[in-house]
């Protein structure tokens, strides 16, 4: 071969290889930290996988806030109108966090399906509601009037 | 009538920016010299009107005009008077309009500051900036109108501004941060101007290069204040969260880094040109990215608030056409530039080169940008292909950010040694020596010491390549200057001489490449050494953290302007010595009802001690947070730094004479070029 192309030839397969590696190495990381998020009732189902970090969201139910006497331990429910999902966490919670508003809790689901939550985030205006959050809340609301209509067989 | 005022105001001016894209225009392909003055006059008359338009906004908020729709849902009578002038920009409509008067300022500034260029030139790129103009004129007063009315019935109060953003960092981020993404359309628009024409030389390089660089200024002293207003009014300590609206003014500043860089070459080697204008369209393509990200809504960010989808669309519609009809006109224009380039002397570097460096640091630097723009659109990309809704987390930044800023630190060392054409290697190496032991020493050593002094037991791997990529910026940077000084004769006198000489572009570097190295040394040492404690305490409790031992001493009631709070007094003692008093609130605005945390600190260089209030829990009980934060400051000082570095080359006297002949331009940059080697 000639000198001049086996040197393009060998930039190029060096420009491919290191392509090919750095697409390999996002999609794993994308991979292992995408955070998927569930629904109350996805989780509760089972639908949701354990163990995995993953982020769950919905409205934090009326009356369901407890908090422990002498740590930062603190336990409550969400809901997306379908079903209620119990969130363990042991922190500060943020400003806008109250019961009736919407939250997200980012965490792992363990085998009580009791979401360990590590992260809670609340709304950041109190006009706003996290799209994910008004999703499920709307799919939710879709299915319940679907059930009662009878529409699905 | 005052809103009417502002409405009519801002109709008039995107009659004018109509005029303004169509006529230069024209006129430079018709060869009309009056036509293609009148650009120049239409932009200054368009600054006017957009300036009488966000007066009268300002004016209805300094009057508590509630009739008016977004003074209703972002103003209160109770609000402090500077906080209703912030207001102005505190939400969507207002903030555009704030867009749309800082554009007018750029037009009006190339306006006036380009008696030098090419009629043609200046022409067209005020036309460009027109078009820019007309579409966000229409954005404004389709979509999203400031002086909209509620009629006939009014509020008599309005819903006051989110308490988040009743601060000062409100007031000076967001107009520096726009002064930063907007200034990138100048680039864009000299870009566009020489595809159009086809000329793309040197000498466009010289005049677009101050443009480009006090719009970078603007940007990253915008990241930096939002990155600290963040820390020190969210309430928890955090100053960066790779959040997509964070990601989206990184993008376009990491592109304009590049594009900061890249000018260089074109400007003294005729090197790089097709990128340098790939860069200028990307940089701005991004900074409207980021607008769309904002304003749409389309991701879950803290900054996300109440958004209308119609906007979104629309502003997707302007990011396609812009985005769309300038790639395509780099595709049908980009190969005439290059021939051009053939044209000129043959510019070749070698492996080691200024020029290898500084492509090494684009290839860096785009990267960078491509792995952010992966990860921030990714999820808006899974939703679309219904493949789950995901958040990607901070891990996936900080694993291709961190080693990447790491590469770009290590070639900075050598870079500021390199030499255009071809550098000695064997002279890379004898200088490299003494700075590569200081930062070797720095990096085994330091760590010791900082693991003592900071009750961290631990030998810290992250704090040593920290210190050790730190210092060798720094050392290489010290040592470039010190062999500048030391050319010609060793006397005393001449030194001084020549540090007198050396021109404001090299100063620019060098201030800005130790603003780097401090940068980094915060993000780095405060995020090894970073201690924090959520506790639950009751007044009279003490509590050790990272040597220092804080004692809530007491809780009372303190009533503010527009709010009430719970403020607590916490005393912290460093070997039983008190070293400060603070005092960190728990408010809960009126208006909105809504609770806020405002966190309290002491500043200091080496470290800030942070206490916010968490929540009241039972009897007399808080949840609170306490925080020790070595060298965190140096995130921002680093910050403020590259900035500066930014404007002392903005300042560079070559870039000044502007009226000086061509010749006596190049024969002066050629001195100035003399003097960098």
């Amino acid at each position: 071969m000639h000198p001049l192309r086996k040197q393009r030839l060998q930039l190029v397969i060096l420009l491919v290889a290191a392509a090919a590696l750095v697409v390999g190495l996002v999609v794993y990381m994308l991979r292992e930290n995408g955070n998927f998020f569930y629904t109350p009732a996805q989780i509760v189902s089972g639908e949701a996988p354990k163990s995995t970090f993953l982020r769950a969201g919905g409205m934090v139910v009326d009356g369901s806030v407890v908090r422990s006497d002498d740590s930062l331990w603190v336990q409550f429910k969400i809901t997306d109108g379908v079903e209620m999902l119990t969130i363990e966490h042991t922190g500060i919670l943020p400003d806008l966090f109250a019961e009736g508003e919407a939250a997200i809790a980012s965490g792992k689901v363990d085998e009580n399906v009791v979401l360990q939550a590590t992260q809670i985030l609340a709304k950041h205006d109190e006009k706003y509601t996290p799209p994910e959050v008004a999703d499920a809340m709307n799919e939710a609301y879709k299915q319940k009037e679907a059930a009662k209509s009878g529409g699905y067989k | 009538m005052i809103a009417e005022y502002g409405h009519v105001a801002l109709i008039i001016a995107l009659c004018l920016s109509v005029a303004q894209a169509i006529v230069p225009m024209a006129g430079s392909f018709a060869g009309y010299r009056t036509w293609m003055r009148l650009g120049h006059s239409l932009a200054l008359g368009q600054l006017v009107f957009v300036a009488i338009s966000f007066a009268c906004l300002t004016g209805a908020f300094l009057q508590d005009d509630f009739s008016l729709q977004y003074v209703a849902n972002n103003s209160n009578t109770l609000l402090p008077t500077q906080f209703k002038i912030s207001a102005v920009w505190g939400a969507h409509e207002g903030s555009l309009l704030l867009w749309a008067l800082i554009l007018a300022v750029w037009s009006a500034a190339v306006a006036l500051f380009s008696g030098h260029l090419p009629l043609v030139l200046s022409s067209r790129v005020l036309s460009i900036l027109g078009a820019i103009s007309v579409g966000f004129g229409l954005f404004i007063l389709l979509t999203s109108n400031p002086f909209a009315r509620i009629l006939p019935f009014s509020p008599t109060e309005g819903g006051d501004l989110n308490p988040l953003l009743q601060d000062f960092g409100l007031i000076v981020h967001p107009p520096m941060l726009y002064m930063g993404y907007v200034g990138f359309s100048v680039a864009f628009a000299f870009a566009v101007a020489a595809l159009i024409g086809g000329q793309f030389d040197s000498a466009w390089a010289r005049w677009a290069r101050p443009w480009i660089n006090s719009a970078w200024v603007f940007l990253t002293i915008g990241i930096t204040l939002g990155s600290w207003w963040a820390y020190y009014e969210l309430g928890w300590g955090g100053w960066w969260f790779w959040d997509p609206v964070e990601n989206a003014s990184l993008m376009p500043w990491l592109v304009g880094t590049a594009l900061v860089h890249s000018i260089s070459v074109t400007e003294k080697r005729g090197a790089f040109r097709s990128w340098t204008l790939l860069l200028a369209i990307l940089a701005f393509s991004l900074s409207l990215l980021g607008t769309f990200l904002v304003r749409s809504g389309v991701l879950t960010s803290v900054h996300a608030f109440a958004n209308d989808p119609e906007r979104g669309i629309f502003i997707l519609a302007f990011l396609g056409l812009v985005v769309g009809s300038s790639l395509l006109l780099f595709a049908l224009r980009g190969p005439v530039v290059q021939r051009q380039q053939g044209d000129a002397e043959v510019v070749s570097y070698s492996g080691l080169s200024r020029e290898m460096m500084l492509l090494l640091n684009n290839v860096l630097l785009v990267s960078a940008m491509a792995m952010i723009l992966i990860g921030t659109l990714y999820p808006l990309i899974a939703d679309v292909l219904e493949l789950g809704k995901i958040s990607v987390g901070p891990p996936y930044f900080n694993f291709f950010f961190v080693p990447m800023t790491l590469g770009l630190m290590v070639a900075m060392g050598f870079a500021v040694f390199s030499r255009w054409k071809k550098t000695d290697a064997q002279m890379l190496r004898q200088k490299g020596m003494v700075p590569f032991l200081i930062s070797l020493g720095a990096a085994l050593i330091l760590p010791l010491f900082l693991a003592e002094s900071m009750s961290w037991k631990a030998y810290s791997i992250t704090a040593a390549i920290t210190l050790g990529a730190s210092f060798w910026v720094v050392t290489m940077s010290i040592e470039d200057l010190w062999q500048k000084l030391d050319r010609g004769s060793s006397k005393r006198g001449s030194r001084l001489k020549n540090l007198t000489k050396l021109p404001g572009s090299y100063w620019g570097m060098q201030v800005a490449h130790v603003g780097i190295a401090v940068c980094a040394l915060g993000v780095g040492l405060s995020s090894v050494y970073d201690v924090q404690k959520d506790v639950r305490m009751v007044p009279g409790d003490r509590v050790e953290v990272a040597g220092y031992e804080f004692a809530f001493d007491s809780l009372d009631f303190v009533q503010g302007p527009n709010f009430g709070a719970s403020r607590g007094q916490i005393s912290a003692y460093k070997n039983d010595r008190l070293v400060a008093v603070l005092y960190p609130e728990k408010r809960k605005y009126e208006a909105r009802n809504q609770v806020m945390t405002e966190a309290a600190l002491d500043a200091g260089l080496t470290r800030d001690l942070y206490v916010s209030l968490g929540e009241p829990l039972k009897g007399d009980a808080w949840a609170i947070r306490l925080h020790v934060k070595p060298f965190v400051r140096c995130i921002w000082l680093g910050g403020l730094m590259i900035g500066l570095g930014g404007l002392l080359s903005v300042m560079d006297k070559r870039y000044r004479r502007r009226r000086q002949s061509g010749a006596k331009l190049s024969a002066q940059s050629a001195a100035a070029e003399a003097v960098t080697q």
